[in-house]
């Protein structure tokens, strides 16, 4: 398991604050300010009020009409400071990534077998560039291994801080840029050209400079337009209307309305927010190579995941031993445990563990005459020659030929009896099956040539698991596990770790069909994989995450790369999408619901002369008009900063069903969005009417 | 509000609800194609219009015949209408009508309004009345009701190239549905007491010696289908309080059955035809739920006399009867008001301009929120589909995924044309209705909030391609006849083709199949939602021209000023 980096920046790091600051000033440059349209309204209309204020100098409402201007002013630099800020989290988290291949020099050569390098920068490498890297050279770029093997100590980038072994073929070949040979010689051949490898990409998405607008933000981009434009028409034709009483609204009230009015405060964190979103991401160690992978994840149906690594511990545990019938259990204990003394894998251990936990045995004094015979491919059995007693474990069919063996007859696969099968008691085959059923994997047991019974060795689930899959259930997610045990094995372990359902004896040509089939009934597919054969199965589905220690194929073919390589984060890969989407819709609902306030507050203040019978809808009773219009507008302004905490973080996200969260969240937002403005509009007229400000 | 009253709204809306699935089911059986009982009647006409009812259209080929239809049916009109002093038929010898009279009367029944500029009595001719308007009258509810099933195929559909054939729904909508049920509607009417002849009016002496002119005609036939299209455009200039239009309380009950049913039953075909008929009810509740409380607040505030009546010692006890037929009282006054505004049907049996300042406003709001309470023949639900689209875009991101419904993603095309749709309301109502208070002031009858009302009452008809008129404003001028027929336009046409590009965009996505992370579109969480959306797009767009119409006008009565 991986090591997360530290790298939990406090929310208001005082030197991002700083900067922060400065760039708000720089991005009110039209030609940044375009790319979010309510803000460049806002610009367009701060400039329009500063020209009217200057022209009306000394006249009735220049008080106001300065301080209006001034707030229209702050609205947009509040909106960039969100921006700014994000941006500048988004940079410290970059700047980590990037620490690690600034300034490499790389050895580039001819051809696999030339001698004389040449040294250049490494940003200077193309695609198809062959580099030489030996022990203590930083690797490039990314690329592949096509020569050699070497331990790559890869924590620059995983945290992860045992070396690994990369060498040329097979499904350990590639090696990420920025990540340091420590023993041996390899050549490389460098597959991303300079500024499009995964952490080019990933810094780009992180900075927000050359961030792309993901769909969901594009479409919700429109509805914020198209908001604007309506009340644009409202107020823009509201003079006329009010012309008919009589009644005259100055030019700058206008303004103030029509900027309470349009989404600021959702226009003015929307990029924050996607730009929190993706540093989120980069946080659990995940790159993504577009925005639009990660909003796609939080539309997941249907997630793929592999059964060894992820929803079973890699080794098998030792769970029971069946003894034959004729056969103490303390006895085939005994025989197991002396036989996995020396076996320092995990199955090993876990016989001992268990024959101590169960029997109480003990470890023999030091002296006794033991020879451990390990395992090899070809007997397929281990085992220990103790005292002049012979104990071998092993797959049944291995253990049932060295049993006839040793008695001097020849296996005969083909005869049955009523108490033998093929050779093998018929008791003994019915333990066999009966462990492969429950998914587990028999181990068989023989002392001295006589057969003594069976160890189940069973796939240990990851503890916890199945709540999380239970978990992805209410959240609508199917969990599919990808094995190539045999359907009946794979069944058992399905129902155990509560997965929904399995692909049993997989190839990645099956995977590759199930993601398509999947696929043609609409639903959206994540999965994640290492090997070049899964290649194919990444680029098909609609998430593919692929293992930091995988090919490079593989990570060329998937749209995300986890660095610290492990498969469960598919689960919060899902989560931080759909906390994405749920911060954007939260707030415009929020956004839009403080109209309402905004109205009654603005809209008496504005008709009172001619009206004084609205004063009936000044619900907050505000003191004077002047007041309300400039309470309005200095809400507006400070609820973006209020608010800057919310977009970073993302709104809480607890996996329910959407009705649920829908609930909650218009309870939270909408009604909550219904309610705060008139707080906190009046509490800002109490303090203007106090200070004498208006 | 008494008891009486009470049970009268709600035997109507039972009746309505009880209707829905009926005539529901049946208009899904037509649409479907599975209807044949008028089968040669149907093919006769598709081999005398050359349309191969097999081929089906994209939806750029099925908006461009509806356009090109409803251009023709503009055309017709306009002609007849400049003509009809040469035409026969024309017992009364009515002239020519003015150009610009002519060509806001032609918008206006092509685009389903029928609002009216004209007195139809004292103006057109028989022929007129029948070839022209009547015509208009069907094949405009039939248009709207092709725009909302070829809506319906979009989401109905996966990966479909096209929506239907626009010539086959339209005839299938004229010959199955809205042609038996005129028939007998009028028949009905007959027996009821409505005229039905080609005679010219007749002069009569009244008890107090005076000559009065009595007006008819083929009245029974009109009637009908102005009922059942959300059309509105009564045969006499005083509509459906005019007792050769609406002759007994059973013809006004039957008459307000008709103004409601087709529409509200088309939320069930829509739930027939997506294969789930609790989304066509969840849009019925949403719609229902926003007519009762119209219905109760204008009931609510017609049986309160005008204060000052009461000040001035009459009186108070039956509520405010100016401008109601005392044939009908006030509860029936109300329900129609209310239904006619929502439905966009535009008929009246009672003056809104008399209505109490909040009576008033139910009806004006009913408009404002775009037509979508039930609305017009087709028109109001695809207008109600349109809002759902953006009422599930802000829900799918609450949930924390890409928003579908019926199991389609709804992206940023189908955000861009519905808020198009939307964007033209505010347009049409506050922009064109802003250029007639500018231009014509001298339009206006009363000074103050109601006057204001009275224009935006007009513009909020004409958008909403309602139809029905607030009274009290001069709208046969030459500016307000074009502005008004540019809003007619607007609120029929950039609505349309939205609704139908989005169709179009629908039926080509592959559908999602629901899960528990998907969010219920047929529960009452989503009812909510999208009353939440619609009152708040509505009422964020109009509440400062409301807050000066009647709202302050409200508030100036409870200080005892009147308009």
């Amino acid at each position: 398991m991986s090591i997360h980096r530290p790298k939990e920046l406090s929310l208001f790091d005082g030197a991002i604050l700083g900067q922060a600051a400065k760039d708000a000033v720089v991005k009110v440059d039209p030609r940044q300010l375009i790319r979010n349209p309510v803000m460049f309204a806002t610009g367009l209309v701060a400039v329009l009020s500063t020209a009217l204020t200057i022209r009306d100098a000394g006249g009735e409402h220049f008080a106001v009409m300065v301080q209006i201007s001034a707030w229209l002013w702050f609205t947009v630099l509040f909106a960039n400071f969100a921006e700014a800020i994000a941006e500048g989290r988004g940079k410290a988290q970059a700047a980590a990534l990037r620490g690690t291949k600034s300034s490499a020099m790389a050895k580039k050569v001819a051809s696999v077998d030339a001698r004389d390098p040449q040294v250049l920068p490494a940003e200077t490498l193309k695609a198809g560039d062959l580099v030489v890297c030996e022990a203590g050279d930083v690797i490039p770029s990314d690329g592949d291994v096509i020569a050699g093997i070497a331990t790559v100590d890869e924590s620059a980038i995983t945290g992860e801080s045992a070396p690994v072994i990369r060498e040329s073929g097979g499904d350990r070949s590639a090696v990420t840029g920025g990540t340091r040979v420590v023993s041996d010689r390899i050549v490389v051949q460098i597959t991303t050209n300079p500024g499009e490898s995964f952490l080019d990409r990933m810094i780009a998405l992180v900075e927000g400079a050359k961030r792309q607008k993901t769909p969901n933000e594009i479409a919700l981009t429109i509805l914020l337009v198209g908001m604007s434009l309506i009340f644009l028409i409202v107020v823009g034709t509201l003079p006329a209307w009010a012309s008919y009483s009589g009644t005259a609204i100055p030019m700058v009230f206008l303004i103030a309305l029509f900027v309470t009015l349009i989404p600021t405060t959702i226009g003015g964190l929307l990029s924050a927010i996607g730009i929190a979103g993706m540093d989120r991401l980069v946080k659990f160690n995940v790159i993504s190579k577009s925005g639009r992978s990660v909003e796609a994840a939080g539309d997941i149906d249907v997630l793929l995941l592999d059964k060894t690594g992820t929803i079973t511990l890699g080794a098998r545990q030792a769970s029971e031993f069946i003894p034959l019938s004729n056969v103490n259990e303390r006895d085939l204990a005994e025989a197991a445990f002396l036989s996995s003394l020396a076996d320092e894998t995990p199955e090993g251990k876990s016989i001992v563990a268990l024959a101590k936990s169960r029997f109480g045995l003990t470890e023999p004094k030091s002296g006794s005459t033991m020879t451990f015979i390990p395992f090899s491919a070809h007997t397929r059995m281990s085992g220990v020659d103790a005292n002049g007693t012979e104990i071998r474990k092993g797959a049944s069919d291995s253990i049932a030929a060295y049993v006839a063996e040793k008695s001097g007859r020849t296996p005969d696969w083909q005869g049955q009896s009523s108490v033998m099968i093929g050779g093998v008691p018929k008791e003994l085959v019915q333990a066999v099956e009966r462990v492969g059923k429950a998914g587990g994997t028999p181990l068989v047991v023989a002392r001295d040539g006589r057969l003594l019974g069976v160890i189940h060795l069973k796939d240990i689930i990851k503890p916890g698991i199945r709540e999380r899959f239970a978990t992805l259930r209410a959240m609508g997610i199917k969990t599919v596990m990808v094995t190539g045990d045999n359907p009946l094995t794979a069944a058992a372990i399905a129902a155990e770790a509560g997965v929904d359902d399995f692909l049993a004896e997989a190839t990645p040509e099956k995977k590759l069909d199930l993601i398509r089939e999947t696929q043609k009934g609409g639903r959206l597919v994540a999965m994640c994989g290492d090997g070049s054969n899964d290649a194919p199965a990444l680029a098909q589905a609609d998430v593919g995450v692929a293992m930091n220690t995988g090919t490079q194929a593989a990570r060329e073919a998937g749209n995300m790369v986890d660095l610290d390589s492990d498969p469960t984060k598919l689960i919060e890969i899902v989560m931080i999408g759909k906390q994405l989407l749920m911060s954007r819709g939260s707030l415009t609902t929020f956004s839009i619901a403080n109209d309402v306030a905004k109205y009654f507050a603005i809209l008496p203040a504005l008709f009172l002369a001619s009206y004084p019978q609205l004063q009936a809808l000044n619900l907050m009773n505000l003191a004077s008009p002047q007041s309300a219009i400039l309470s309005a507008i200095i809400f507006n302004a400070l609820i973006i900063v209020a608010l800057i905490p919310l977009a970073l973080k993302g709104v809480e996200y607890k996996p329910a069903s959407a009705e649920k969260l829908l609930r909650r969240n218009l309870l939270i937002y909408g009604v909550g969005g219904l309610v705060v403005p008139f707080i906190g509009i009046k509490v800002i007229d109490v303090l203007i009417a106090a200070l004498g400000l208006a | 509000m008494d008891a009486a009253g009470i049970l009268q709204i709600l035997i109507y809306i039972a009746v309505i609800t009880a209707l829905t699935p009926l005539l529901g089911g049946y208009m899904a059986k037509v649409y479907e194609g599975q209807a044949r009982f008028l089968g040669p009647a149907e093919r006769g006409l598709y081999k005398v219009c050359g349309v191969d009812p097999a081929r089906e259209q994209h939806w750029t080929g099925y908006a461009l015949s509806l356009l090109a239809f409803n251009l023709a049916g503009w055309a017709l009109l306009f002609g007849i209408q400049r003509l009809q002093g040469m035409l026969p038929l024309n017992p009364a010898e009515m002239a020519a009508v003015p150009p610009d009279l002519a060509f806001n009367a032609a918008v206006s029944f092509m685009t389903n309004t029928n609002w009216q500029s004209y007195g139809g009595e004292s103006t057109l001719s028989y022929l007129t009345q029948m070839i022209g308007l009547t015509v208009q009258n069907f094949v405009s509810a039939a248009t709207g009701m092709a725009v909302v099933v070829a809506l319906i195929r979009g989401f109905a559909r996966t990966n479909a190239h096209t929506v239907g054939n626009f010539y086959v729904d339209l005839v299938r909508s004229t010959v199955y549905i809205l042609l038996p049920l005129s028939f007998v509607a009028a028949l009905f009417l007959v027996w009821q007491g409505v005229p039905q002849n080609f005679d010219s009016y007749s002069a009569a002496a009244t008890l107090e010696g005076a000559n009065q002119v009595i007006a008819q005609g083929p009245v029974a036939s009109q009637v009908a289908i102005k009922q059942l299209g959300s059309n509105g455009g009564g045969f006499f200039n005083v509509n459906s309080s005019h007792p050769f239009e609406n002759p007994t309380p059973l013809s006004n009950i039957i008459e307000m059955t008709f103004l409601l049913m087709l529409a509200a039953a088309l939320t069930n075909t829509f739930g027939r035809m997506v294969k789930d008929q609790r989304q066509g009810w969840a849009i019925f509740a949403a719609m229902g739920l926003m007519l009762i409380v119209g219905l109760g607040v204008t009931y609510w505030s017609e049986t309160n006399a005008n204060p000052a009546m009461v000040v001035a010692g009459m009186d108070g006890t039956h509520g405010n009867m100016e401008g109601k037929e005392v044939r009908f009282g006030i509860a029936n006054s109300t329900i129609w008001a209310t239904a006619t505004s929502a439905a966009s049907n535009g008929s009246v049996n009672s003056m809104h301009d008399s209505f109490m300042p909040l009576g008033g406003l139910v009806p004006m709001v009913n408009m404002l929120l775009g037509e979508v309470i039930f609305g017009g023949v087709g028109a109001g639900l695809y207008g109600m589909l349109i809002m759902v689209i953006v009422a599930v875009f802000i829900a799918g991101l609450m949930v924390g995924r890409t928003p579908e419904y019926l199991g389609k993603k709804i992206e940023a095309k189908e955000v861009k044309l519905a808020m198009l749709a939307i964007l033209i309301f505010p347009v049409g109502v506050l922009g064109l209705g802003a250029a007639s208070l500018l231009g014509a002031p001298g339009a206006i009858q009363d000074a103050g909030p109601h006057g204001l009302s009275e224009v935006l009452y007009g513009f909020a008809s004409a958008t909403g391609n309602n139809g029905s008129a607030f009274a009290g404003w001069t709208a046969n001028t030459l500016l307000n006849n074009t502005l008004l027929g540019i809003a007619m336009l607007l609120g029929r046409f950039v609505v349309i083709i939205p609704a139908l590009a989005i169709a179009g965009a629908v039926a080509a996505k592959k559908a999602v199949p629901p899960s528990a992370g998907t969010f219920p579109t047929h529960g009452g969480l989503f009812v909510v939602l999208l009353m939440g959306v619609i009152l708040v797009v509505g009422g964020l767009t109009f509440f400062p021209v409301l807050a000066l119409g009647p709202i302050v006008e409200h508030l100036m009565l409870g200080a005892g000023t009147l308009f």
